[in-house]
Order: structure tokens, then C-alpha cells, then sequence
């Protein structure tokens, strides 16, 4: 081959091997954001396929109570009543009742769970626990901040309370698993009272230790154990 | 043969780009890990805690009396996690460094001996913040918040609801349910310091909130949280001009809950606190 055409194509070998080197790290970014963009999608698709909970047109229609966040933007929760056709079934009325409550009132302000949040399901143990496993928008999605999440626990709870009273206490899951907190606050490895969530804690009474149980058993253990030495 | 192999080259020498990058953010999560690494006596990480309890009896040896001395402040978030951001780019992990700075200086003013979670920008965990308190003796537990909602101008203080403790046979306390024997004493603060917010801040409520917050469950002392609301303000100066008042009233608080939290540790003392 003819020298000149041999430099050629040493160039152009070396010119495509440097464009490749400065390619390829743009190449899998945008591989990793295709993918993140799928999963994003397959969540949308999910929700769209999943049909709202069946009502039953058949049902007499009820005044149903449902709580979204109050207007003065003040941490409380307001109830309002709206007329559905709600099912007889527990399961299938806490499933109207949350989708209802996700669909959120006339007024966006007074929404206490984010639009794009989803029930993927809910169903009613034995002992009265509900278990409502809501998709990952409901944690990715909700404002940070404790006010903000205890809202959003307390308008399910309180709505859970008011329109299904066999639903007695509440477990949250995160698109199918128990996870640490809703967004960086509220703990949801607990489950919730439902009939008692308006009760209020009372403060506790002054002069009474809880403290000094476990320290004095640990402290008479171990003048024990030096009585032996 | 000969382009096939200048293509792998090439293939290579990307990777190694791409990869140096990656290697970096590696190096400084776990510095940043390895920063906030507790003393031995607690657990260090979330991945120990189930293993783990609280070994309430050995401050007894070491000491004759412990009254209220430390305050372990804790502002939230850090690193990566930003917590609320408001529409002026606000950031919460930034603004609550700058109260905590305040809130120092206020307990110390006080008599306090203040350790912080975080002095710049990392993000322990849970565990590794509650393990800084647990470790410690007479101390309390503050975290500072900065809510995305609620009325502007105004401060929440927190408190863990009630819950029952389920003790070892051993006496122990389960890691993840440290907070539990403190709660009533948690609430007293929580009130205290709540009752001092109120007074410098219009539209507070007047006694603290209960919420179930995970930060407070694994705190083995008088714990609390208090959110500022919040980042939705038009002017950082907005927020900024809260913080003397909160640092002001946040030491008050502990100074007047001070003498309620006394754990007697003389043999032959009653083990009690004082109303």
C-alpha cells in the first residue's frame, strides 16, 4: 500500500478511536436515562392499567366523608362530604374510599396526597389490619417534611375511620414493599391506628419516671454480680 | 483484526473515563461515612442495628450523678438527601446547618455542651445520629426541620407518640425501640420548648405535636424535633430572620426542662426524675 494512503488511514483509525473514547460515556448516560425513562413508564402504565376499584353502579349512593388538608394551609384537616356509590364489601369500599381521597378535592390547595399517586391494593386481615400498597409516587412525590407527611397519613387513616370501620389499624407499603419512611420523616415500619388516629397523646405526668425501671434492674443486676466477685 | 482492536481500545478508555467519576463519588460517600462514625459503645450503622441494644446499665459505674449537660442537635438531611426545596431554590439541608449554628451558640450561652450530627455537608444515617446521643449520658436530642408546607413564620416541635417496650429478659432496651422508655420525658420537653416557640412566633401551636418520626424512634433520651415552615417563602431572608428566635427559644426550652431530667447514679439513691 501505498505510504501516503497507509497514513490515511492511520489517521483516520486514530481520529475514530478518540471520537469513540469521547462517545462511549455519553452513550451509556443516555443508556442509563433510557432505562430509568422505561421503569418511569412501566410505573405510568401500571397505574392506567390498573382499573379504579369497580363501583357498582347498583349501590345506593352515600354521603361519604372524606379529609383533605384545610385551606389555611395550617396543618389540619377539614372533612368533607361527597356522595358515592360505595360498596357493602369492606375491601372494595376502603378501595373506592382511597381512590376517591387520591383524586383529590375541587380545591388542588387542599390536597393532601400527591395526583400522580396510585392504590395498586388494598386488602383487610383478619385482625382488622388494612394493608394499602400505594405506588412509588406517593413517597417520590409528596412534599418533604413532617407536617406534610402526618397530613397525608392522618386524611387516609381519618377517611379510612370515617367511611370503613372494619378497617381498625393501617400498614402502608410502597409499591409492594415495607419501607423506612413515606419521605424522610414519618416512620412506616409502624401500623396506624385507624379508629383512634384523632386521639391526641396525653402529655405525660410530671415526676413519673419510665426511665428508671430498666436502669434499676440493670443496677441491682450488676451489684449482684459484684457480690459474687 | 487490527480495527476491531482499536475499537475495544477505544471501548476501554471510555469505560475508564466514565469510571473515574464514578471512583470519585465513591471516595467521598465514604469519607463522608466515615466522618460520622460512632464511638464503639453504640451501633454505628443501620445494617447492626437489629443486632444491637442499649446498654443502659454501664453509665452506672462510671459516674456519681448525671443531671441535663449535653444537647445533641441534629440538623436533618445533608449530602445527597436536600430534604425540602422551595420554588427561590431553598434548600433545607443548608438552612438548617445555618440555624444549628445559631442554636448552638444560644445553648451554649446556656451551660449546654452541644454536640452536633453534622457540622458540613454529609448525610449519616439515622442510626449513626441517634448513636450520638445513646452514647452519651444526660444529654438530649434536638433535630432541626424545615417543613415544605404550612404557615410561613411559624414552628412545630414533635414528639413520638406513646408506645409500650417490649425488654429482654437482660433488661435491655431493642435499638429500634429506644425512644419508647423516654417518651413521657420527651413530651415535657417538647412542651417546654414549644411553649417558647409560641411566644416568639405567631400561629404556633402551644404544645408539641405527636407524630410517629423515624429519627426520634431509635434516640435513646429526651427527644424532639422541630420544623420551621418554611421553604415556600418569596425571601431566604424570611427564614433567616427566624433563626435567633428559634435558637433563643429552644434554649429556653432545655434550660427550663433542665432540672427534670436528673438520673441519680449513687448506690443506694433512688433511681428517679425529678418532677
Amino acid at each position: 500500500m501505498n505510504p501516503k494512503w497507509r497514513l490515511w488511514l492511520a489517521g483516520g483509525l486514530a481520529v475514530a478511536v478518540i471520537g469513540a473514547a469521547l462517545y462511549f460515556p455519553a452513550l451509556r448516560r443516555q443508556v442509563y436515562k433510557a432505562k430509568s425513562l422505561t421503569e418511569q413508564t412501566a410505573e405510568q402504565a401500571r397505574r392506567e392499567l390498573l382499573p379504579p376499584a369497580p363501583v357498582n353502579s347498583g349501590e345506593p349512593r352515600v354521603k361519604a366523608q372524606m379529609y383533605w388538608g384545610s385551606r389555611a394551609n395550617d396543618g389540619t384537616l377539614v372533612p368533607v362530604t361527597v356522595e358515592l356509590p360505595l360498596s357493602s364489601d369492606p375491601t372494595l369500599r376502603a378501595k373506592e374510599i382511597l381512590n376517591t381521597l387520591l383524586a383529590g378535592p375541587v380545591d388542588p390547595e387542599a390536597r393532601t396526597l400527591p395526583p400522580d399517586a396510585a392504590l395498586l391494593a388494598f386488602y383487610i386481615l383478619p385482625d382488622g389490619t388494612g394493608v394499602a400498597d400505594f405506588s412509588e409516587a406517593l413517597a417520590s412525590s409528596i412534599p418533604s417534611g413532617i407536617q406534610s407527611e402526618q397530613l397525608a397519613v392522618n386524611s387516609i387513616t381519618r377517611t379510612l375511620e370515617a367511611n370503613v370501620p372494619q378497617v381498625q389499624r393501617l400498614r402502608i407499603l410502597i409499591h409492594g414493599q415495607e419501607v423506612d419512611t413515606l419521605a424522610g420523616h414519618l416512620d412506616l415500619t409502624q401500623t396506624f391506628q385507624v379508629s383512634m388516629s384523632n386521639a391526641g397523646t396525653p402529655p405525660a405526668k410530671s415526676g413519673v419516671s419510665v426511665l428508671t425501671a430498666p436502669i434499676q434492674k440493670a443496677y441491682e443486676k450488676m451489684k449482684r454480680a459484684t457480690k459474687r466477685q | 483484526m487490527f480495527l476491531a482492536g482499536l475499537l475495544g481500545l477505544a471501548f476501554g478508555f471510555g469505560l475508564l473515563i466514565d469510571g473515574l467519576g464514578a471512583q470519585q463519588q465513591t471516595a467521598a460517600s465514604s469519607q463522608s461515612s466515615a466522618a460520622v462514625r460512632t464511638p464503639s459503645a453504640a451501633p454505628a450503622s443501620a445494617s447492626q442495628a437489629p443486632a444491637t441494644t442499649i446498654p443502659t446499665p454501664s453509665p452506672l459505674r462510671e459516674a456519681p450523678s448525671v443531671g441535663l449537660n449535653i444537647v445533641v442537635l441534629d440538623p436533618a438531611h445533608g449530602g445527597t438527601d436536600l430534604g425540602a426545596r422551595g420554588t427561590e431554590g431553598i434548600r433545607e439541608s443548608e438552612v438548617v446547618l445555618q440555624f444549628a449554628t445559631q442554636v448552638k451558640r444560644a445553648l451554649e450561652g446556656q451551660g449546654f455542651q452541644v454536640i452536633q450530627t453534622r457540622d458540613g455537608n454529609e448525610n449519616p444515617s439515622f442510626d449513626d445520629r441517634s448513636a450520638r446521643a445513646n452514647a452519651q449520658r444526660g444529654a438530649v436530642f434536638i433535630s432541626l426541620h424545615i417543613a415544605s408546607t404550612g404557615l410561613p413564620g411559624t414552628v412545630r416541635t414533635y414528639v413520638e407518640p406513646d408506645t409500650t417496650v417490649s425488654r429482654d429478659p437482660t433488661g435491655l432496651i431493642p435499638w429500634d425501640q429506644a425512644q419508647a422508655p423516654f417518651v413521657p420525658l420527651s413530651h415535657k420537653l417538647g412542651d417546654m420548648v414549644q411553649a417558647e416557640l409560641a411566644k416568639r412566633f405567631k400561629g404556633s401551636p402551644d404544645v408539641a405535636q405527636v407524630a410517629p418520626i423515624r429519627q426520634l424512634r431509635t434516640t435513646a433520651a429526651p427527644a424532639i424535633a422541630v420544623e420551621i415552615s418554611s421553604v415556600s417563602v418569596e425571601n431566604r431572608d424570611d427564614l433567616d430572620r427566624m433563626a435567633p428566635g428559634v435558637a433563643d427559644a429552644i434554649a429556653h426550652g432545655v434550660a427550663a426542662f433542665r432540672p427534670s431530667y436528673v438520673v441519680p447514679v449513687m448506690p443506694g439513691t433512688p433511681l428517679v426524675t425529678q418532677p
